[in-house]
């Protein structure tokens, strides 16, 4: 974080007399946690607001007991953590807690992870002094991936907070458990607290929010990460293991930019079959939150017996006669800057089709803006609190940009703004102060040149700037009806004294008056009502201290890039708005700063994941096996600036690309010694892989990898063009977004991931549109199911591009948008 | 407690009893006079009397000592630990096993393995288990450590085989239904102590 640690925001607290240094504003439970001081706490996530469901938290801050989780520290603070009766009241509770809860800790999925059984331990609890009915409560599957024991269930709402505070579904919350009352002669005899927490524990249980059996939501399984009790867990990881026999390998999640830390959790696969299987994947919940990719997507590993010698000299002969590597991000910054020595010496072409749009994007953007890197990563997004979003879908392109969007109008009561072309009914659920504009396809400049109006210190501004956006306003009068609180006097007779008095009263009163409206054609170029959302903008920019943008691929495969790029570069040199954005594959940052990429492939071609005259693949489909990535070490660039270390999970036994080089131009004997050589001039750094670390640390400061240098050149004065309108699009509109949980043919290889290739439509466009269409685009056509989403509005279909086999990415072109001709099949 | 005791190196000398035993004879007359001494003296008979007393007993009094192994067996203490036999419940004949995995866990020749799985009725199926008597020491703590008394010792202390590393799977060791009422309750290493129900603080229940 870029937050700068000075002495004035930093204060000193006492935590039973050792004095510690402490963010302001910040929670005692955090303050601690980051101090290494332990407070018990259950139902507390990080980054998410307190739920003060446990009460376990109580600690006596300057002479009074307060709930740790929402107490903020102040300078010269003194808190005790335990006092006798604050220990009265933990064990009290942790008592309740243990009241009717299944002694099935043998076959419990938590198996020794627990923290019921931590803290009961903890606070020593060796006899129940409680008592009540049970409640019949049944286990649910919620989903395809969620399974619910309601049984095992302590009601601690972490669940529920992360699904609302950071997922943005929102999709469980607390409901009736129909439990017997309290006896009443508990309230005189148990501590305060714990009778309290107890009595809202005994009335409720978690269920999805939509009132059926069966929660709408992404399938994060990020309530299954949090669940401290073995309530909430993978239905297919039910009963498989215990968690003391995985072995946690921690690694960077392959599957889209975001490049979260995961522990992939491995041993063997069965008693007769030794070889090594992924059983589930955890994260580090206090401070990354997975997607369901990252968490159900991690059985995409290519099975190879033995190195195939015939494929691997047919691969040498292939690459000798190659003009042209194809190939995608989902590869290793390592691999990448092998195919780069490859080009520079053998001279062949790299076609990546994504990593070149957003290469020439972000090299318009350095150019115009004087750095090399964007401004921002999403760590610091999250802690704006007023966010954009331009040209991103958020809920399929990036999990953790919309965790972010989510976050900041959860946590910072925050605003967004959401410029898009398809509709969403998620986005405008995330807060109060949402604004949604789905504006017609090609206007996203019209998005940017709004941003900069609303935001832009004007005394910054070109003259030209200046003049073309005060071009979009005009001045009407309108004749409104005001309410106005109008002094009466009257004479009144006092009764008692009969004096006479006069008294002075407001009177409301309706009065006609002319107001000069003004109209920002901006605002309804987009698709707004203008009145309606000057005002809605205003009570957004209440209270408002930091601002931020999220930029998403459909500027990077827009037609006028180049100015959106120039735009965005004059938003941040004349607004407090600084940018972010999202790469839009696994690797696109990593293969954009190390790779020369060219714009056609020609001649013969060599595809890596992708078509080809001769296929390496890690999938298992193509010419010569290829390790998947969770069988190979190396770094991956996220889209948080940040070089981060993977590890390989499961053996490979095949050839890997280092092999291949190492005939052709040779190269060190491992993969990973390419990580040192990579380009310093680009921002990376000279360092061994081995000394890359992947963790967090107790405060959540992210100590993992290495953060790109952002090198800085000189800023050219940006002359940014008018908004063309030609590009608009009207008709039939297909979109090339891929649906939540799927983001490549990896993804799609996973056995718990089910979204399904096809054209995604709002329901009743998928309804009009039938089963199965023929999607025809002029020179090319594609025959898809149609797959009803309940999250789009809205005409605009998207079409999904992990396929590589299908090849979506050409059919589309240079745009993310195109108009086609669809027919029902 | 004082050191001294440790700084004797001559460990167990002290606790000697001399035996008043009479010299070796040194002269060729002296061996020739014991020789003959001991030849002569009745205790030979004594000896022979005692191996035709129990001859007699045995064949024709019935007071056989020999057990005519392998067609007979001592019995052995509870707490001898021979190969493992998996319980079931006397109830409903269910396997006791929960596939709680701590056996596999305590295991300190890792010899034990199972395969556990969601089954239809909720429940966690043992779907596999093996003990791999190559590696097993028979260190007893697996049956020690099992919360249900589902793996315990049994009596068959024979593991000879063709294979040292032979696998025991779950069947193997598994009761047999139809033998059910012979399953003996196992008081050994881990068994349930006889005063355990004083140590237990009871639970309040509100039914």
């Amino acid at each position: 974080m870029s937050e700068v640690k000075t002495v004035e925001n930093m204060v000193s607290i006492t935590i039973d007399g050792t004095t510690y240094q402490a963010k302001e504003g910040e929670y005692i439970l955090n303050a601690a946690r980051a101090n290494d001081v332990f407070i018990p706490a259950i139902c507390y996530l990080t980054r998410c607001s307190p739920t003060l469901a446990c009460r376990l938290c109580l600690v006596e801050a300057d002479g009074k007991q307060v709930y740790a989780c929402n107490a903020k520290v102040k300078d010269g603070m003194e808190i005790t953590v335990d006092t006798p009766n604050i220990l009265e009241e933990r064990r009290a509770i942790m008592e309740v807690y243990d009241v009717n809860h299944p002694l099935q800790c043998g076959v419990c999925d938590k198996s020794g992870e627990c923290e019921l059984q931590n803290y009961t331990l903890e606070l020593a609890v060796d006899s129940q002094s409680y008592a009540i009915q049970d409640t019949k409560r049944e286990v649910k599957n919620w989903s395809t991936v969620l399974h619910y024991d309601a049984a095992l269930c302590i009601v601690c709402e972490r669940c529920t907070t992360v699904c609302k505070d950071m997922i943005g579904d929102a999709a469980i919350s607390t409901t009736k458990r129909g439990g017997e009352p309290l006896d009443k002669a508990y309230k005189e005899t148990m501590p305060k607290d714990a009778y309290a927490m107890w009595n809202k524990l005994q009335k409720s249980i978690i269920a999805p929010s939509n009132g059926t059996d069966y929660t709408n939501c992404s399938d994060c399984g990020e309530c299954t990460a949090v669940c401290p009790v073995g309530a909430l867990t993978g239905r297919d990881f039910v009963y498989t293991s215990n968690a003391w026999e995985l072995e946690r390998v921690p690694a960077t999640c392959a599957h889209c930019s975001s490049g979260c830390q995961i522990y992939y959790e491995k041993k063997h696969t069965s008693v007769f079959d030794r070889s090594e299987k992924i059983y589930r994947v955890t994260n580090e919940w206090n401070y990354v939150s997975l997607c369901g990719a990252g968490r159900y997507g991690y059985d995409f590993e290519n099975r190879v017996e033995s190195k195939d010698e015939a494929a691997f000299s047919a691969a040498v002969e292939a690459f000798k006669k190659a003009e042209t590597i194809r190939f995608n991000s989902v590869i290793t910054n390592e691999e990448a800057l092998m195919l780069q020595t490859l080009k520079e010496k053998m001279g062949v072409k790299l076609v990546n089709p994504d990593a070149r749009a957003f290469q020439k994007f972000l090299g318009a953007y350095a150019k115009a803006a004087g750095q090399s890197l964007y401004s921002y990563d999403f760590k610091e997004v999250m802690a704006t609190d007023f966010v954009i979003s331009v040209g991103a879908s958020l809920r399929n392109d990036n999990p953790n940009a919309r965790y972010a969007f989510n976050n900041i109008q959860k946590m910072n009561k925050g605003a967004g703004l959401y410029f898009h072309p398809v509709g969403d009914n998620l986005v405008p659920t995330f807060g109060k102060n949402v604004e949604l504009f789905t504006h017609k396809v090609g206007l996203e400049e019209a998005a940017l040149y709004l941003v900069l109006d609303l935001f832009a210190d004007k005394e910054k501004l070109l003259e030209d700037v200046k003049s073309y956006l005060d071009s979009f306003k005009t001045t009407t009068t309108k004749t409104v009806k005001e309410k106005v609180m109008k002094d009466v006097t009257e004479t009144v007779i006092d009764e008692e004294t009969g004096e006479e008095k006069q008294v002075t009263k407001k009177v409301p009163e309706m009065v006609e008056k002319e107001v000069t409206v003004e109209k920002n054609a901006l605002v309804e170029m987009l698709g707004k009502e203008s009145d309606a959302f000057d005002a809605a903008f205003e009570k957004m920019m209440k209270k408002k201290e930091s601002f931020s943008m999220i930029i998403g691929e459909d500027l990077y495969f827009h037609d006028r890039y180049e100015n959106i790029a120039k735009l965005i570069a004059l938003i941040e040199q004349t607004t407090p708005i600084r940018v972010a954005m999202i790469p839009p594959k696994t690797n696109s940052l990593g293969v954009a700063l190390i790779c020369d990429l060219d714009d056609e492939a020609t001649g013969y071609t060599v595809g890596y994941n992708e078509n080809g005259d001769f296929r390496l693949s890690a999938l298992g489909n193509g010419d010569l096996d290829m390790p998947a990535m969770n069988q190979q070490e190396g770094t991956l660039t996220n889209m948080h600036k940040r070089v981060t270390p993977t590890n390989a999970a499961l053996e490979y036994k095949g050839y890997e690309l280092n092999d291949l080089m190492k005939v052709l131009v040779g190269a060190p004997e491992l993969t990973v010694d390419w990580t040192e050589k990579l380009p310093v001039s680009k921002g990376f750094k000279r360092a061994k892989f081995d000394d890359l670390p992947n963790g967090y640390l107790n405060d959540g400061t992210e100590n993992r990898g290495y953060a790109l240098e952002n090198i800085t050149c000189e800023a050219e004065v940006v002359s940014v063009e008018k908004i063309d309108e030609n590009g608009v699009l009207e008709g039939e509109i297909v979109y090339r977004c891929n649906p939540q949980r799927q983001f490549n043919d990896f993804t799609d290889k996973a056995h718990e991931i089910f979204e399904g290739f096809g054209l995604y439509a709002a329901p009743e466009k998928a309804k009009a549109l039938g089963e199965k269409v023929e999607i025809d685009f002029g020179d090319r056509s594609i025959t898809v199911d149609v797959i009803e989403d309940d999250r789009m509005e809205g005409d605009i279909t998207a079409l999904a591009d992990f396929k590589s086999e299908a090849d979506v990415y050409s059919l589309f072109g240079p745009s993310r948008y195109r108009k086609v001709t669809i027919r029902k099949v | 407690m004082g050191l001294e005791q440790f700084k004797n190196r001559n460990v167990g000398q002290q606790e000697y009893v001399m035996l008043d035993l009479e010299h070796t004879p040194q002269s060729p007359m002296g061996k020739f006079k014991q020789v003959v001494k001991r030849t002569f003296k009745p205790e030979l008979f004594v000896g022979l009397g005692v191996t035709m007393r129990e001859m007699i007993n045995a064949l024709f009094r019935g007071q056989m000592h020999t057990i005519k192994y392998p067609f007979e067996k001592l019995p052995i203490s509870p707490r001898y630990r021979a190969i493992h036999e998996m319980l079931r419940l006397l109830e409903s004949g269910h396997y006791r096993c929960i596939g709680c995995g701590l056996c596999e866990k305590i295991c300190i020749s890792n010899c034990i393995t199972m395969d556990t799985r969601y089954d239809e009725n909720q429940r966690k199926e043992v779907s596999e288990y093996t003990i791999n008597f190559g590696r097993c020491i028979f260190c007893g703590y697996c049956a020690e450590v099992c919360p249900e008394l589902a793996i315990v010792h049994g009596q068959r202390y024979e593991t000879a085989s063709e294979q040292r590393a032979s696998f025991s799977l779950f069947e193997d060791m598994l009761t047999p239904i139809d033998k059910l009422n012979l399953q003996q309750e196992y008081d050994g290493f881990g068994a349930v102590t006889p005063n355990a129900d004083e140590n237990i603080k009871k639970t309040p229940l509100a039914y």
